[in-house]
């Protein structure tokens, strides 16, 4: 099993300073409800839902850390393991499949050195291999973040893989 | 502010007056078309119209869904009613010079119902749209759902004015019970009835919930009315808020519908700038404001009291029935549950009366029904119909037939909780009751068409790989029993089964069908028991092993060509030029790809 981190001091101070200013802006007297906004901000402001960061959180709501673990692992849009900046879902249904959609996956995994489900050194990318995504006209099609990219190629992937790279860069520099 | 019934009228009159542009550009700005350039589309054209200093002439609406998807980005100009498809950014030139500034129509770009009739020049020669009824979609692709100016011009907010001038609620309740109006997220209760019944249940505080967790695979509508037309949603609640006594509007929304969010968003703001919601509506005294909860990603959550504990901050688990939400909902209070398309249909009954509503569609199922129709079809995209049209007129008639010159073999509706209808009940009139005479059900209305390719096990298979997934894992029969049946389907596809589990699979269904805790276990065997019934051919097919899953080659035809071995995904093919190829049949994974570039029919279908 892997070894649970709940020390809440290996959080990022600045990041949790943020977290507590959004959590003070919420109504209280109805903390349940309350969880869910909350969890999305700690998502947004850190990429994923490790184990003290939940914690902190149920301390802070004054619920039990079992609840809010509860509602972290029933919902597939939170998540437990790190994320890249973008993530992109190859779709591996019969139409995608039958069209090279595993030979694009096998590129981007290279071009990324990554395996799926598992986020990149460089923490830009997580690659995911998903059900139909119901763009069969497009096939082999795949997403990243929310644009949908269509009839691609593994030749293709450089160039876009690349783009990211770069836009991340330029991102970082302004 | 608009703080009366007659400055809403005064303002509609001035929008009608003051729209003095010569030509309007209707662009789709849904997901589907968005996907493909349309925004940068609407920028060309903007920027375009700019340059030539046209901009009190020529107006740039970017608008909601059109339905007509697999045609996209789509592109109407008024008054001129001529509608544009599939345009891309090079088209723009065109477009622009020839249309806008010298009035000439661009053919090429226009949509042919076949490819050697001519072109037809607006939606009125399209047979996507002949025998379409828009009610729920009215606004969609007509407005930009962005300003509510244009919402208003097109009686926006009229009933909502209405129904506050009345001030009787029990009048507007039996107004909506008149109309025959049903939920439209699936189970097909009667609305008006619900509204009733939380009307009379004794609170201090009740709340109107708007259902848009939209979530069966290849289902759009409730996507497509908030991305088109988020104001007739925001304006039925205020309606049923009037009607059941609550001041208090929730929408639970899914948390990938970034657009539709959005728009949401943004009409909710405008609608409180204006007055219309938030306290002391059009000065009647009544108080009502709506809150947007996103959801996070959990299919189960459509179902009501899934979603309900959802927004309270738990586990989207579902409990028994009663008591009803309509007794205890949200926050332990009476709570009012409807779905999005059954709240984009309520302005424009009340606008045009019960007795218009009643008149259309069949005797128990009145109105129109909206479906995403997908799959094996020519015209892929979103369609509204009077209850009653049947299969074969949604099929043939607007969705264009089958491609390729195939056979159709069934059409699957309700999605994971649906059935199918096979190829001799197309003739079935599509609504609520006969609709469960043939053992499917309306659900929400996914649609899709299925060829003579197509393997039942493998749909089957599918769908079940989805709901033991999305089995929220409260109540055991759907837990374990849709993970073993899925189990069952996939030990049958490989080739390992036997008769034996046909049976069990059998069992199972009616097991899990009846002792499951909510809707989704309930209808989660749906389209196995229905595939089974049909085409229980194909699964003996595979339980007595006889079913084969490879393609072969007719040596006596084969010419030798290479093309099945340069298309072949997983190089199973093997032959030398002008020499018979032969298939390694342990190798193919039945892909059909080499059957589709045979030259001479050489390609033998498992």
């Amino acid at each position: 099993m892997k070894e649970t981190v709940t020390d809440i001091k290996d959080l990022d101070k600045e990041l949790l300073g943020k977290l507590d200013e959004h959590i003070a802006t919420l109504d209280l007297t109805r903390k349940e409800e309350s969880l869910i906004p909350t969890l999305y901000k700690a998502q947004e402001l850190f990429g994923y839902l490790p184990h003290n960061l939940q914690w902190h959180i149920a301390r802070q709501l004054d619920l039990p850390s079992a609840h809010v673990n509860g509602v972290v692992t029933f919902y597939s849009f939170f998540s437990e393991e790190p994320m890249g900046k973008y993530t992109i879902s190859v779709c591996m249904g019969t139409a995608c499949f039958v069209k090279g959609a595993d030979k694009v996956l096998d590129k981007i995994l290279k071009l990324t050195g990554t395996q799926p489900n598992e986020m990149s050194e460089d923490g830009l990318f997580t690659v995911k291999d998903v059900r139909c995504i119901g763009a069969c006209g497009l096939a082999p099609v795949l997403t990243i973040n929310e644009k949908v990219y269509g009839n691609v190629t593994p030749d293709d992937m450089d160039e876009i893989i690349e783009s990211y790279r770069k836009g991340a860069a330029d991102d970082k520099d302004s | 502010m608009i703080k009366t019934a007659e400055a809403l009228n005064k303002w509609k009159q001035t929008l009608i007056n003051e729209r003095a542009y010569r030509l309007e550009l209707k662009i789709c700005a849904g997901t589907s078309c968005i996907s493909s350039d349309a925004d940068l589309i609407v920028e060309m054209f903007e920027k375009k119209v700019a340059e030539h200093g046209l901009n009190c002439e020529i107006e740039v609406v970017k608008t909601g869904c059109f339905g007509f998807c697999g045609q996209g980005p789509i592109l109407k100009i008024e008054p001129d009613n001529v509608t544009y498809v599939r345009v891309k950014l090079a088209d723009v030139e065109t477009i622009f010079n020839e249309h806008l500034l010298n009035g000439r129509k661009v053919y090429d770009l226009m949509y042919k119902n076949r490819d050697d009739e001519d072109p037809a020049e607006s939606e009125a020669g399209m047979a996507f749209y002949q025998k379409q009824l828009r009610i729920a979609l009215r606004n969609c692709g007509e407005i930009n759902p962005e300003k509510i100016e244009d919402y208003v011009r097109n009686d926006g907010y009229k009933a909502l004015a209405d129904v506050l001038e009345q001030n009787d609620p029990e009048a507007l309740i039996k107004t909506m019970r008149d109309s025959g109006l049903r939920g439209r997220g699936g189970g097909g209760f009667p609305t008006g009835l619900k509204w009733q019944f939380t009307r009379a249940s004794k609170s201090d505080e009740k709340y109107v919930i708007c259902n848009a967790d939209e979530g069966d695979p290849g289902a759009f509508m409730d996507r497509s009315i908030l991305e088109g037309d988020p104001h007739s949603v925001i304006e039925a609640m205020i309606i049923n808020g009037f009607a059941i006594g609550a001041s208090n509007g929730l929408i639970y929304i899914r948390a990938e519908y970034g657009l539709a969010t959005r728009r949401l968003f943004t009409a909710l703001q405008q609608a409180r700038d204006k007055g219309l919601l938030g306290e002391n509506i059009l000065g009647s005294g009544f108080d009502f404001d709506i809150e947007v909860k996103l959801g996070a990603g959990a299919f189960v959550c459509g179902e009501e009291t899934a979603l309900i504990h959802s927004m309270e901050g738990h586990r989207g688990e579902p409990t028994t029935k009663p008591p009803f939400p309509s007794e205890v909902g949200f926050r332990g209070k009476p709570s009012n549950v409807n779905n999005v398309e059954t709240y984009a249909n309520i302005p424009e009954i009340l606008n045009k009366g019960a007795e218009w509503f009643k008149s259309i569609g069949t005797r128990h199922s009145n109105g129109t029904k909206v479906f995403a129709l997908a799959g094996n079809i020519r015209n892929i995209g979103l369609v509204e119909v009077p209850m009653g049209t049947t299969f074969e007129e949604i099929i043939y008639d607007i969705g264009g037939g089958i491609p390729g010159g195939k056979d159709i073999k069934a059409v699957q509706i309700g999605g994971p909780s649906g059935g199918v209808i096979t190829k001799d009940k197309l003739d079935t009139p599509i609504d609520y009751d006969s609709l469960q005479e043939v053992g499917a059900m309306m659900g929400s209305g996914g649609m899709i068409i299925m060829d003579e390719d197509t393997d039942m096990v493998e749909i089957s298979k599918f769908y079940l790989d989805f709901t033991q997934d999305e089995s929220c894992g409260k109540c055991t029969p759907c837990r374990i029993g849709t993970k073993r049946m899925f189990e069952i389907l996939e030990r049958l596809t490989d080739m390992e089964g036997t008769p034996y589990d046909l049976e069990l699979l059998e069992t199972l269904s009616k097991n899990v069908q009846s002792a499951s805790l909510c809707g989704l276990g309930q209808s989660a065997p749906n389209p196995v028991l229905s595939t089974m019934k049909f085409y229980r051919n194909e699964y003996e097919d595979y339980a007595y092993r006889r079913k084969k899953t490879a393609y072969s080659i007719d040596p006596e035809k084969c010419i030798g060509c290479t093309k099945c071995k340069r298309v072949c995904p997983v190089d199973c093919i093997d032959g030398k030029v002008r020499e018979v190829h032969v298939i390694t049949e342990s190798k193919c994974i039945a892909c059909g790809a080499c059957y589709d570039a045979c030259p001479v029919d050489a390609i033998v279908r498992p």
